[in-house]
């Protein structure tokens, strides 16, 4: 120990010993595959975003008559600041991309089971935050889409009984030119304080709480195998190595991957064709001129689709919202033993992969690219809000079907497991 | 162990370079613009085609519609002009260098005489695309029944009339016939009375001015592509790196 690291101890008690136990002792099973690298790259991507994000609220005018010109000046008069930008509303996709093969590697491996359940938990309550970070976000460049997407979201609340509309009019607290709330300049200063302020202090905190409880019961792996079972004379897991340094050094490769994809759309394709920045945003916000279409990001188009394709208001944002909270009783759901799929039965593979591409077409339907579809397939004089909607219903049953199988699949026993191997089988 | 470290190493590289192969064909082709209007074909790091096009839009354009995003000094570095050059041959508002691209034209008047302030044209190409807005200047045709004497089959009733028709010439609607006592769609275009260019050379001007605005929309494109070579090209060589010392840490671990 040099002088210096021993005289830094003494004034720091603790220190030390959270930096093993997390770092060069936390032992994690060595057997961890690609699906691995998700977690780390979401931390990465969190810090992108808040020192980009610091970086853009430096010049960025938090009002709805300085904030679309407030983008256009970091955009072409701030040095480098189309980079920056850039980088925040790359990460912002990133994120979700990141963040949605995170949650579906914890589905494919078992990670949310006992002892992880409060791993699972706090990694959803992390996705409710970031998505609520994420849509306040999108509303602070102040374009036509910003305006609208507001709009129809903020409508939403309006499906509260007895103190729905005025909820509406609280959280937008914008009288427009007609005498009604819209969003407007309290909505946008509101929108910033949680964006900047609120959101990202939760987002923290639930990452480092996130981390804490996974440390305490340790990594899963790809064989749904507890390393902690079998441990050496000298008390470490036998299958189970330093995250410090062999994962430090493993997810920095995986990093290099990933700034490389990152770096490739940042630049020369930063607005991924209207996905990850939309066309309708180049026009400032206007409350008298409706987008064509009005549609999320790409990234709540899953969830917006299920609220599209329930005829009524009050039951679609019921469904968006069970969606989202039935996530959240996974662990309780699924009653089998066995947590990877290598080891699951049929039912359990063929189940999670009709879900991964239920979820992906609806995607297609929030994100509106099915009118093409069907006139391709069905020609032009095709109905296509009705076929739109039989297709769209059908995926939203299949949605809610996957977790009814679940539980069915498991409580009942109809699961055939195959042998789940004492140690972890493979590493790279 | 070494060889099969080494192996597996390589085939979660390759699935990793595989989705991003993925995300990159994905992006610029696949999500190519909608509408189906016939590709601008523009090429924003034509410098010529760029000041051409910013010839014209000075010329045609910007007596009712600004840029106010863009200065004349971040124009003239875009386009590769000294500052005597832009003040000279491009400034006809009297504006100075630094300031924005503005319309000399009073909002209230031109709310006045079209019914609608002609828009700024800054952001036009984000949010319209390039193929929209040569589409959309090639489209216009006389017809006698709008205020102003033209249409457009792109933007049906427009209210701007057709500022290019000295060099385009005059295009006439050619109808379908009436159907169920509706009245006849426009089927296509003809050029009645030619202008001073030829067919060509207009679509010429038209990918002129659409480069140009696509620059306009976004000048940081031409800065982008250039650093962004050396930056993935950085980032690999880190990769690389980053790949060479996990497998030597690796070694140990059986």
């Amino acid at each position: 120990m040099s002088a210096f690291t021993q005289w830094f101890n003494e004034r720091t008690p603790g220190l030390g010993a959270v930096y093993k136990k997390h770092m060069t002792e936390y032992y994690a099973p060595k057997n961890f595959n690609v699906m691995y690298y998700f977690g780390s790259l979401a931390l990465l991507v969190l810090v992108n975003q808040i020192v980009t994000g610091i970086f853009l609220t430096m010049f960025y005018t938090p009002s709805a008559a300085g904030a679309f010109d407030s983008v256009q000046y970091i955009m072409r008069d701030v040095d480098w600041g189309w980079l920056v930008r850039y980088m925040h509303t790359t990460g912002a996709s990133m994120f979700f991309i990141v963040i949605y093969l995170h949650m579906f590697r914890g589905l494919m491996y078992g990670s949310y089971k006992k002892p992880r359940e409060l791993v699972w938990l706090l990694g959803m309550l992390i996705f409710l935050a970031l998505m609520a970070e994420a849509f306040m976000g999108y509303v602070l460049p102040w374009g036509n889409m910003s305006f609208w997407g507001a709009k129809v979201i903020i409508t939403l609340f309006s499906a509260v009984p007895w103190i729905g509309d005025t909820l509406v009019s609280w959280i937008m607290g914008t009288v427009g030119a007609a005498g009604l709330y819209v969003p407007g300049d309290a909505t946008l200063n509101r929108f910033f304080a949680l964006h900047v302020v609120a959101l990202p202090l939760v987002l923290l905190l639930l990452v480092v709480l996130h981390l804490g409880a996974l440390h305490e019961v340790g990594s899963n792996n790809p064989d749904g195998v507890e390393i902690k079972q079998h441990k050496g004379p000298n008390g470490h897991p036998l299958d189970g190595i330093p995250f410090h340094p062999y994962y430090t050094l493993k997810d920095l490769v995986g990093v290099g991957v990933f700034l490389i994809i990152c770096a490739i759309i940042i630049f020369f394709a930063p607005t991924v064709g209207g996905f990850f920045i939309e066309h309708d945003n180049a026009i400032p916000a206007n409350d008298l001129v409706t987008p064509a279409t009005i549609k999320p990001v790409w990234y709540f188009s899953p969830f917006y689709a299920i609220l599209r394709m329930i005829p009524s208001k009050g039951l679609g944002v019921l469904a968006l919202i069970a969606s989202i909270l039935v996530l959240f009783l996974v662990p309780w759901l699924d009653r089998g033993k066995v947590k990877s799929i290598r080891y699951r039965g049929l039912g359990y593979k063929v189940a999670l992969a009709i879900f991964a591409a239920v979820f992906f077409l609806l995607g297609c339907i929030g994100a509106d690219l099915t009118p093409g579809w069907i006139t391709a397939v069905f020609g032009p004089n095709a109905d296509i809000t009705s076929i739109e909607n039989l297709f769209g219903r059908i995926l939203v049953i299949l949605y809610f079907a996957f977790f009814a199988f679940l539980w069915v699949y498991t409580f009942f026993g109809l699961e055939r497991t195959k042998p789940v191997p004492e140690r972890v089988t493979t590493h790279a | 162990m070494r060889d099969m470290t080494l192996r597996a190493s390589v085939r979660t590289l390759s699935a990793l370079l595989l989705a991003l192969a993925v995300a990159f064909a994905a992006s610029p082709s696949a999500f190519a613009e909608e509408g189906g209007y016939p590709d601008a074909n523009i090429n924003v790091h034509d410098q010529a085609s760029l000041q051409r096009g910013a010839r014209l839009f000075m010329n045609y354009c910007v007596g009712c519609h600004s840029l106010k995003y863009m200065r004349y000094s971040q124009m003239a570095a875009g386009l590769g002009l000294t500052e005597q050059q832009v003040m000279d041959n491009l400034d006809f508002t009297g504006a100075k260098f630094q300031d924005a691209i503005v319309s000399a034209m009073p909002e209230a008047d031109a709310e006045k005489w079209f019914g609608k302030a002609p828009p700024d044209l800054s952001l036009e190409i984000q949010a319209r695309g390039a193929d929209w807005v040569a589409a959309y200047l090639k489209a216009f045709y006389l017809d006698p029944s709008t205020s102003s004497g033209w249409n457009n089959t792109v933007f049906p009733n427009v209210a701007m009339p057709f500022p290019l028709w000295q060099l385009q010439g005059e295009q006439v609607a050619v109808m379908n016939p009436p159907e169920d006592g509706q009245p006849g769609t426009v089927k296509g275009l003809k050029l009645a009375h030619p202008g001073s260019m030829t067919p060509a050379q207009y679509d010429e001007a038209v990918r002129d001015i659409t480069a140009f605005l696509a620059y306009v929309s976004s000048p940081d494109e031409l800065v982008r592509s250039h650093i962004g070579a050396w930056v993935v090209l950085y980032l690999v060589l880190f990769t690389l790196f980053a790949l060479v010392l996990k497998l030597e840490y690796w070694k140990d671990v059986h």
